[in-house]
């Protein structure tokens, strides 16, 4: 049971990052129609960007971690968001009205370019961190010795993930940009003529999902330690997977996949093996989708002649 | 996503002038210089001590972002020089009997030049490779069109199958013995059953959907085969797989080798040319069945189901069957492109079977024109070509592959080949833009 515990508390934190990226996903598709294949290699850009804002900010001097992980996170936030915006402007936004395969294979490219890009400018090798955030408390000591841990990143990752949700669904729901969001999400041109600037929307829309991916990158950082180019690959498949499995097009799907896929993952580690853990998250997608094609909160599609 | 601009009217009269050309290439640099500082001017690499360290490169951060600059001006004064991009451009009558003419005689020049091409390059080996491995490509390309291009069904794993093919191969021959031309149908018809396998769980789903599931399975079989490490070897793949043979008289310089027995002499460059005309003949055979099975009515149903699954379902059309058909007819082609990879290298790993190598063939289907036989064809010897033009690059290879591969979909969105013949026609054949045709629409 103890054990049992402990994954539910790994599992929850590894689908908390894994839901924060897949919110990239499925808002982008959700409006454009589009799959940003780039949008995994933006995970790990916000990553690198926030080990350098870190080694930046530590080599000046500042001692006081709150206030160095609160401007780190600012940082890549902010920087992560500009590449996001960029990759629209120049990949996505030309291909907007072609046909369906132009900007999806547009965003392979991207994503090539951004893998190579970081691999070029920062190095192949793997870029370990010291733990920042260090210490944790005992939930439960269980009878075998084995005791039920939550350290404190696993708090953070938690807490950071429902602050930013909070303040996501927030913009979403109620904001005058979240109004348009969702226009743009019905119908792009009668949007287009009731006011709504549709490019400027659109354009919203990569940057939060670049935001959202760079505190994604974040925590990974901090709760595994390391970044390397390459990581964005698998990274953003899964959480595409959870977008899918979610219902994609849906943003509270697109956090319980995330949940799920985490918590799949986890488990199948736990109890089965650690090897084919990934090939379970991925039949588990399949097995969901024969019997769902929608994905678990997706709506079903309408289709007219 | 095929709603009319409804905002062209302002981008007609964009202004232009020196002034705001300066100024847009200053916004551009200045977005660089963001993006850039950090991760050009800031290089970080694990220490000695565990630890990291980190020295600046501002001198490096400063060339990039006076040649984004320099580039912005260069590219504004292109498009103003060249005018609005969705102009229709006329062109003249004697331009396009020429082009008309080029476009009959460019498919029989190049297949007569492909023959030749063991000829004239005879003692180049290097040129033979890279042939050979065009046409791996080629016969990939065709295969996947069958998929994507006729069926409008969007698979982002296909490598999976020449995985399949490849491992198949490797595996059959290596713990049984069995000669290259029996294991040859036996990985085209265990890639097609796979195919067919994905098949099941994919007819409901549609679009990205059937996307992100077949990306799945390519990932699983890939994994798999990394795991799976008794039967495959792992990460460290099959090794030894056996050359293949003139049907039977191995290409080699032992007694009953094949250059023994027509008497004349051994040299390694033989089997190279007989690779070449093997996956020659492959390709070919997998063009001839693609365009046959295009006039059978199996085909028009692929064809008619990219169009429109429920029309194509309202006149009768058994969508399952169809679907399966197609999954497994391009399966077939990958796993027989798998084979004779496995034979060619002597060597394989599941490092040969990534996601890039799907995504590349995909490259070549959508930049061929999608459907177009002669444009997927084209579009193998433009990627594969580019590509090993840029070898001197060594690692900026493919960061220049992937801006090449950006710049290539949105200067040609439909694909170098945006053009068709019709497979139905009422009278006269006359050629489509494929503007006018759904793809890959699932």
């Amino acid at each position: 049971m103890d054990y049992f515990a402990q994954q539910l508390i790994n599992g929850l934190v590894l689908g908390s990052i894994y839901g924060l990226i897949a919110i990239g996903y499925t808002m982008v598709y959700g409006i454009v129609g589009m799959i940003n294949f780039a949008h995994g290699d933006i995970f790990m850009i916000g990553g690198f960007i926030a080990l350098i804002s870190f080694l930046v900010l530590v080599s000046f001097g500042l001692t006081a971690i709150p206030v160095i992980l609160l401007l780190v996170l600012l940082v890549s936030m902010a920087v992560t968001a500009l590449y996001g915006w960029t990759i629209e402007r120049i990949a996505y936004r030309p291909l907007r009205h072609s046909f369906r395969l132009a900007p999806m294979l547009s965003a392979i490219g991207m994503s090539f370019v951004l893998t190579n890009f970081s691999q070029v400018s920062q190095g192949a090798r793997v870029k370990p961190v010291p733990p920042i955030i260090t210490g944790g408390h005992t939930l439960h000591e269980g009878s075998q010795g084995f005791a039920v841990q939550l350290s404190n990143i696993q708090i953070v990752v938690v807490l950071t993930t429902l602050v930013l949700l909070a303040l996501f669904t927030w913009i979403v729901s109620r904001t005058r940009l979240g109004r348009d969001m969702r226009a743009c999400e019905q119908d792009q041109t009668m949007a287009a003529l009731l006011g709504v600037d549709v490019d400027r929307t659109i354009s919203m829309t990569f940057v939060i999902g670049a935001a959202l991916a760079a505190v994604a990158g974040m925590m990974y950082l901090l709760y595994y330690g390391l970044v390397d180019f390459f990581m964005g690959f698998v990274a953003g498949i899964k959480a595409f997977t959870a977008a899918v499995l979610g219902g994609i097009g849906s943003l509270p799907g697109a956090m319980l996949g995330g949940l799920a896929i985490g918590l799949i993952e986890t488990f199948w580690s736990a109890y089965f093996s650690v090897e084919y853990k990934d090939v379970a998250a991925f039949s588990i997608l399949i097995v969901v989708l024969i019997f769902m094609p929608t994905g678990l909160l997706g709506r079903p599609e309408v289709e007219k002649v | 996503m095929s709603t009319p601009n409804v905002r062209t009217s302002q981008a007609a009269q964009q202004p232009s002038g020196a002034a705001f050309i300066f100024k847009k290439a200053l916004i551009s640099a200045l977005v660089a210089l963001v993006l850039f500082s950090l991760m050009i001017g800031v290089r970080t690499e694990a220490g000695n001590q565990g630890g990291l360290i980190y020295w600046t490169r501002f001198d490096d951060l400063a060339a990039m972002v006076a040649a984004v600059f320099g580039g912005s001006i260069v590219v504004e004064l292109l498009r103003q020089w060249l005018g609005p991009v969705d102009k229709e451009k006329l062109v003249p009558p004697v331009v396009r009997s020429a082009t008309a003419l080029a476009g009959r005689w460019i498919a029989p020049a190049l297949l007569i030049f492909t023959f030749l091409v063991p000829v004239i390059f005879y003692d180049q080996r290097y040129i033979l490779d890279l042939a050979i491995l065009v046409l791996t490509y080629v016969m990939l390309g065709w295969g996947l069109n069958v998929v994507v291009g006729l069926a409008g069904l969007l698979d982002l794993g296909y490598v999976a199958f020449y995985a399949v093919g490849a491992y198949s191969y490797a595996l059959l021959a290596t713990n049984f013995g069995l000669s290259f031309w029996v294991c040859l149908p036996l990985a085209g018809i265990l890639a097609a059953f796979w195919g067919v396998l994905l098949g099941f769980p994919v007819l409901r789903l549609r679009g990205d959907y059937l996307a992100i599931v077949t990306l799945a399975f390519g990932e699983i079989i890939r994994l798999v085969i990394i795991n799976w490490q008794s039967l495959t070897g792992g990460p460290n793949g099959v090794s030894g797989i056996p050359r293949p043979t003139f049907f039977g008289i191995p290409l080699d310089n032992s007694d009953d080798g094949l250059a023994a027995k027509l008497g004349i002499e051994f040299s390694p460059t033989h089997r190279v040319v007989f690779l070449f005309y093997l996956i020659l003949a492959m390709a070919l055979l997998t063009n001839w069945v693609t365009i046959r099975l295009r006039r059978l009515p199996i085909g028009r149903a692929w064809e008619a189901l990219r169009e429109d699954e429920v029309a194509c379902r309202a006149l009768g059309i058994n969508t399952t069957t169809t679907k399966l058909t197609a999954f497994a007819t391009g399966a077939m082609f990958g796993g027989f492109a798998g084979a004779f990879f496995a034979t060619r290298q002597g060597f394989i790993s599941p490092e040969s079977f990534t996601f890039q190598e799907s995504a590349l063939v995909l490259a070549i289907v959508v930049l061929g024109g999608m459907g177009s036989q002669l444009g997927v064809a084209l579009a193998a010897l433009a990627m594969i070509g580019g590509f090993e033009l840029f070898r001197g690059l060594d690692q900026y290879r493919m960061l220049v592959f992937g801006i090449a591969m950006v710049l290539l979909m949105i200067w040609r969105p439909r694909g170098l080949i945006g053009h068709r013949a019709p497979t139905v026609f009422l009278e006269k054949s006359q050629a489509i833009s494929s503007d006018l045709v759904k793809e890959g629409h699932g």
